[in-house]
């Protein structure tokens, strides 16, 4: 038994999604091996090769990879799964563009975001919204997998010394390219990987607002900032803020869900948090149904005191 | 320009799925169902392309019991120009979708095929991906925003950095996110004109796909309840707590 791990990541850092996902790999059993596909990813290479638990980094860096384009990975990696049982990436945009693109041409059933992995061979995975957890066995001779990385530790990125060892593949597939990029660059914490998240939902109102108010104390709580799908919406923060069903899936230590009504869809994403504090207005809303904390007030003038006592 | 649209009948997103007593899976008896909302806004995406020009017919098609038929009129009733319903008895799994869609796609020769990025019941986001494996197509999932030119389309993608766009090559497929656009809801007018448009029906079989599925479910259980806390009754009592927690000095 042999997993490949497809590794996140942006050419100079290994995700930290990544880390989880070798931790499910491990769970598999048998030896866990890390796919770098990328351009100029050298030191994304190196920091798998240290993974605790990691036998062997196979390296592809070529310029048909730097943009982890679904038409020239999906090959790459085809090619290369003669030798494995098990292909595991974590469930990030990247891995969720590839893995059915690989697993459909294997003709293998994927298994999608998967929280756990049970010792009768069989995996754990949320569907509905997170509001059913469907435990599935697969009939396939091989296993397509992708991880929520909230449902597993992160490996440690110390102890491993695996080979790296440079592989190629049918590199530039034609059918598309790459044009540009919107990615902001933040002093904050990432938020699938903050222990502090203050989230903000339709009542911030506008953008200014939430420079005015959720910032300031994002900044006391050293947090990042996530949003409910109304205030991405509405263009009061960009989209990968959001926070749920269909956005990010957090598991702070803390979750602050400031103005959010706690839609089935918002807490989808959410509701693992280890504490959840809610402010609104309303003392009926959804969210203070999962609240540990839950303050009834004007977030206009909540936050504020809030932001200046601490 | 002709563009294919697979349109899936799930519970609808209001309700809360609930669970079966003995654990097989979520109740849907009475449950009201709706066209998943990614597919919506495919369809809304493909209507805009007709009637912006750039597309001259858009075929929905869907896979699933009969009644999947009502999802098909509402794709009708929102712009589309005709239906195929492909009747299973057992809603298959993403692989088999992916296979019935290819074999549709070759009968239709679509330019474009606009699927959701995920069904909200399965939360599988897979089948566009397969799709476009099995085709040998170009794929611009979890697009926000797609601009077919002259040669290709441009497609900007939702990931999660934040925004890219890419060039693909077409015939391609998109997968839609939820900033791409706002469905309309279809006028009393266009869901009367919609009864009369053309609903094609074939089977599984009759495209020859195994829709066998490769997953066996043990069990659907809820997941761990989470309890109401309490309620603190001033911003003081919450700079205490999380004081206590460690997370504010
Ligand atoms: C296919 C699909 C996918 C979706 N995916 C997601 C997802 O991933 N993430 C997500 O978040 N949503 C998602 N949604 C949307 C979801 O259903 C809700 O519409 C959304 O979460 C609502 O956002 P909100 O709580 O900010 O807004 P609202 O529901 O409008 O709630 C605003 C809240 O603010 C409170 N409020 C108003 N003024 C004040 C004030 N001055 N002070 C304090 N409180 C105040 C109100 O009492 C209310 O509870 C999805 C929906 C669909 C159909
Ligand atoms: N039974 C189906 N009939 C038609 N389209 C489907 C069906 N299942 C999935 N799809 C399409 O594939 C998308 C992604 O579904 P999934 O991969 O199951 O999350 C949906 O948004 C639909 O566009």
């Amino acid at each position: 038994m042999t997993t490949l791990v497809l590794a996140d990541h942006d050419n100079k850092e290994l995700g930290s999604a990544t880390l989880s996902a070798i931790t499910a790999a491990k769970k598999l059993g048998g030896d866990v091996h890390v796919l770098v596909a990328g351009e100029g990813s050298q030191a994304v290479a190196d920091a798998a090769a240290k993974v605790d638990g990691v036998a062997k980094v196979l390296h592809a860096d070529d310029a048909a990879y730097g943009h982890a384009l679904a038409e020239n990975v999906a090959p790459l990696i085809e090619g290369l799964m003669d030798g494995y049982d098990a292909l595991v990436a974590p469930a990030t945009t990247t891995g969720k563009n590839i893995l059915p693109r690989v697993a459909a041409k294997m003709d293998i059933q994927q298994i999608s975001e998967i929280i756990a992995v049970n010792d009768d061979g069989s995996f754990d995975r949320p569907t509905y919204a997170g509001n059913a957890i469907a435990t599935v066995k697969t009939s396939d001779a091989k296993k397509v997998i992708t991880v929520r990385a909230t449902g597993f530790d992160k490996a440690a990125t110390e102890g491993g010394s695996a080979s790296v060892e440079a592989v190629s593949g049918p590199g530039d597939s034609g059918k598309s390219s790459f044009v540009s990029a919107q990615v902001a660059e933040s002093e904050r914490p990432e938020l699938t990987s903050a222990s502090v998240i203050v989230s903000g939902g339709r009542a911030l109102q506008s953008g200014e607002n939430f420079e005015k108010y959720i910032e300031p104390l994002a900044d006391k709580l050293g947090a990042a900032i996530g949003a409910s799908r109304a205030a991405v919406d509405a263009g009061y923060v960009p989209n990968d803020y959001q926070v749920g069903q269909t956005g990010k899936i957090v598991a702070p230590e803390v979750y602050i869900a400031i103005g959010i009504s706690g839609a089935i869809q918002h807490l989808a994403g959410m509701k693992d948090s280890k504490t959840i504090i809610a402010i609104n207005k309303d003392e009926d809303a959804p969210i203070f149904q999962v609240a540990d904390y839950g303050l009834v007030a004007d977030l206009y003038e909540a936050v504020p005191e809030l932001t200046s006592k601490l | 320009m002709k563009i294919l649209v697979p349109v899936k009948r799930v519970i609808d997103y209001n309700v809360k799925p609930r669970i079966k007593g003995d654990q097989t899976g979520v109740d849907l008896s009475n449950v009201k169902m709706s066209m998943n909302p990614f597919d919506e806004i495919a369809v809304e995406e493909a209507a805009r392309l007709k009637e912006a020009g750039k597309a001259d017919e858009v075929v929905v098609v869907s896979i699933g019991e009969q009644k999947a038929q009502e999802t098909l009129r509402t794709g009708l009733a929102m712009g589309a120009d005709r239906g195929i319903l492909i009747v299973t008895e057992q809603m298959p799994e993403p692989l088999a979708v992916a296979k019935i869609l290819a074999k549709v796609t070759e009968e239709e020769s679509p330019d474009l095929v606009i699927l959701g990025k995920q069904a909200i019941d399965d939360d599988s986001n897979q089948t566009g991906q397969m799709l476009a494996a099995l085709l040998g197509w170009s794929q611009g999932t979890f697009a926000s925003k797609v601009e077919p030119g002259e040669e290709g389309v441009n497609v900007t993608r939702e990931i999660d950095g934040g925004l890219e766009t890419l060039k693909l090559t077409t015939p391609a497929i998109i997968t839609t996110d939820l900033r791409l656009n706002e469905p309309r809801y279809a006028s009393l007018p266009n869901i009367m004109k919609a009864k009369k448009k053309p609903i094609d029906e074939k089977t599984a079989a009759d495209l020859g796909v195994d829709v066998a599925p490769r997953l066996e479910t043990l069990k659907v259980t809820e997941p761990p309840k989470r309890e109401a806390g309490e309620m603190v009754p001033d911003v003081d009592t919450l700079v205490a707590k999380l004081k206590e927690m460690g997370v504010a000095a």
